[in-house]
């Protein structure tokens, strides 16, 4: 009785380790495979300014309320125009910064006499919601300087970002966190 | 700073671009009266710094909860425990960074060239699963922030019959399967799109999910952590790793007398019996069924590869290069121009329609190969899992049943046997 029990038990002991061998070996595997491809920094998510079609997604799918992708001005594109097409609404009759003329919807877009003829367009971070209606306006008809980028103070890094998964354009990618952002002004002066 | 400098030169190239297709309509302002640029204020992401500390206090949540779960016995302190992780992982993280959508991350890296996986990710897939080896499922006690709401909203348990228990028990796996096919195909990310508290965390989401969350809130109550046991696909992995762990939190301090206290009390249905009264199935009986359904496993196998191998170009909808092929497609056949976004964004891109097909094809062949494999794993989970019921032990003591015990240390007040710790 007492050689059985011991049978028994060896058996189970055995199956107990071999089992725990065979679980215990991806464990292994798996940081020695991916150990070339494993980054010490992480990755954030960023807008390709120049793969970004304005469609406005990125103010509905974001899984924040208002949206962590905010409109950048890159002033160093700017043409300081005075009707400009991220400002005014199409075919307005008076340039002014009357309401009724202004295309953003939050109101958002300051505009500002610098000298003649010259105005200046600052975007009020916590105004915008991220339509992108001003960088379509401004891409449209002026230099594009008006672009999207995703806000690291408000983006909570996602997993996967809900708005990357449903980008049209596949504008949206995991960029390393040491950059961060994709400037669209980067290098002028 | 060197691992930088190719980003840098891309970004670089892509100005570059700017210069060649030259935006610039109007030139750009010469002003007189000396203004110069305002600068951009652009907020920097979280300090990587934190990311480090974030799996620090993931190891020492581990340490404290096993500590607590095995030596300490007490319940009180796992309750503690799962505030702190509610409160940490849970609303201060916001749910992200997660070991249940850790997974997704690995098999990412793993089938994906272009995709390298941060170190804080995989630490935070394998830690857990190393203390699960070691000390059975103490993620899941206190460590995890979606356990640990369910856990401390579960008041009521009630038990389900163990005919829906075990039957519901196959969910997860289905779900892990089909969430590693979709990582690893580049498609989405499936666990981390229907997280049902990701949302309560963040205070803020679609109201589907806020709803979906609330609801199995509300159904944990009676049902406890029904996320947990239905549908963590992360808890698959826990559960095979917990069934070999080397030391694991017991119901009893010290010998079990068979009082038969404990019997009820576990609303997860994780506490094995003492047979002393042999009721099981008579030895014969079973061990039949044993060699049978040990023999069909490979069937089993076969037929979820078969099954899943065939469901390849359905599930293959699940990536948006797919679905946009179809839609062209769709609109090749029928003439009607499709308002789809992902339609125009297309036809504004350039890209070749023969690409598009080609890309098409190249993933569902991804999804081909890859089907089968989840297919068989499905199939032989299924198999073990019918062993698994014919297996007779013979047992003198209650004990807990180490893939389904969530060490939540609920039974530790029924023992009537104390022991000065």
């Amino acid at each position: 009785m007492k050689e059985n029990r011991n049978k028994y038990q060896s058996r189970r002991d055995f199956v107990k380790t071999a089992g725990k061998l065979l679980v215990a070996a991806p464990l292994v595997i798996i940081p020695v495979f991916l150990a070339e491809k494993t980054k010490a920094t992480g990755y954030v998510w960023q807008i390709d300014p120049f793969k970004c079609t304005q469609c406005g997604q990125c103010k509905t799918n974001c899984v924040m309320t208002p949206s962590a992708s905010k409109c950048v001005h890159a002033f160093r594109m700017c043409g300081y125009c005075d009707l400009c097409g991220g400002y005014l609404r199409q075919g307005v009759k008076t340039i002014s910064t009357g309401a009724e003329n202004q295309l953003c919807p939050t109101g958002a877009i300051t505009r500002k006499f610098v000298e003649e003829p010259y105005f200046e367009y600052t975007i009020n971070e916590e105004l915008c919601d991220g339509c992108a209606k001003c960088v379509k306006g401004c891409g449209d008809f002026g230099n594009g300087s008006l672009y999207m980028q995703i806000r690291h103070d408000r983006c909570t890094n996602c997993n996967e970002c809900s708005i990357a998964r449903t980008c049209p354009s596949n504008a949206i990618s995991r960029i390393p966190a040491n950059i961060a952002y994709l400037p669209k002004d980067a290098g002028k002066k | 700073m060197k691992k930088a400098l190719p980003y840098i030169l891309f970004i670089l190239l892509l100005c570059r671009h700017v210069a060649v297709f030259a935006q610039d309509r109007f030139p750009r302002p010469e002003f007189e009266s000396g203004h110069v640029y305002p600068t951009n204020q652009m907020p920097a992401p979280r300090a990587q710094v934190w990311e480090y500390i974030d799996v620090l206090v993931l190891i020492g949540a581990l340490l404290m909860t096993t500590w607590l779960a095995l030596k300490k016995r007490s319940r009180q302190g796992l309750i503690w425990m799962s505030v702190f992780s509610l409160a940490y992982f849970g609303f201060y993280r916001q749910g992200c960074i997660c070991a249940v959508g850790s997974v997704q991350n690995v098999s990412l890296a793993l089938f994906n060239t272009g995709y390298s996986i941060p170190l804080t990710a995989l630490l935070f897939f394998i830690i857990p699963l190393l203390f699960a080896l070691a000390f059975g499922r103490v993620f899941c006690a206190g460590v995890c922030p979606l356990g640990a709401i369910q856990e401390l909203t579960g008041l009521k348990p009630v038990k389900l019959p163990k005919s829906v228990e075990l039957t519901l028990a196959l969910v997860p796996f289905i779900y892990l399967a089909i969430a590693i096919l979709f990582a690893s195909t580049n498609s989405q990310f499936l666990i981390c799109r229907y997280d049902p508290f990701v949302g309560i965390f963040r205070l803020d989401a679609p109201y589907t999910m806020i709803i979906f969350g609330a609801l199995l809130l509300l159904a944990g109550i009676f049902v406890n952590r029904p996320y947990c046991r239905f549908l963590c696909p992360y808890g698959v992995l826990l559960n095979i790793f917990s069934r070999f762990a080397g030391r694991h939190l017991t119901i009893t301090p010290a010998e079990c007398i068979n009082c038969r206290l404990c019997e009820e009390v576990c609303p997860y249905d994780a506490i094995i019996p003492s047979d002393t009264d042999q009721k099981n199935v008579a030895p014969e009986k079973s061990r039949k069924r044993f060699i049978l359904y040990f023999l069909l496993v490979p069937l089993f196998a076969a037929t979820g590869a078969f099954l899943l191998y065939n469901l390849a170009p359905s599930l293959s909808g699940a990536n948006s290069t797919v679905r946009l092929a179809r839609e062209i497609r769709t609109e090749k056949k029928t003439g009607i121009e499709s308002e789809l976004k992902d339609v125009v964004a297309f036809k504004e891109s350039g890209k070749t329609e023969s690409e598009l097909y080609n890309e098409e094809e190249m993933i569902i062949g991804r999804f081909r190969n890859g089907s089968p494999w989840a297919g068989a794993f499905l199939g032989i989970s299924f198999g073990i899992g019918m062993i698994s019921l014919t297996i007779r032990t013979k047992r003198n003591e209650y004990k807990p049943h180490q893939g389904k015990c969530y060490s939540c240390g609920r039974c530790f007040k029924f023992c009537p046997i104390k022991v000065k710790v």
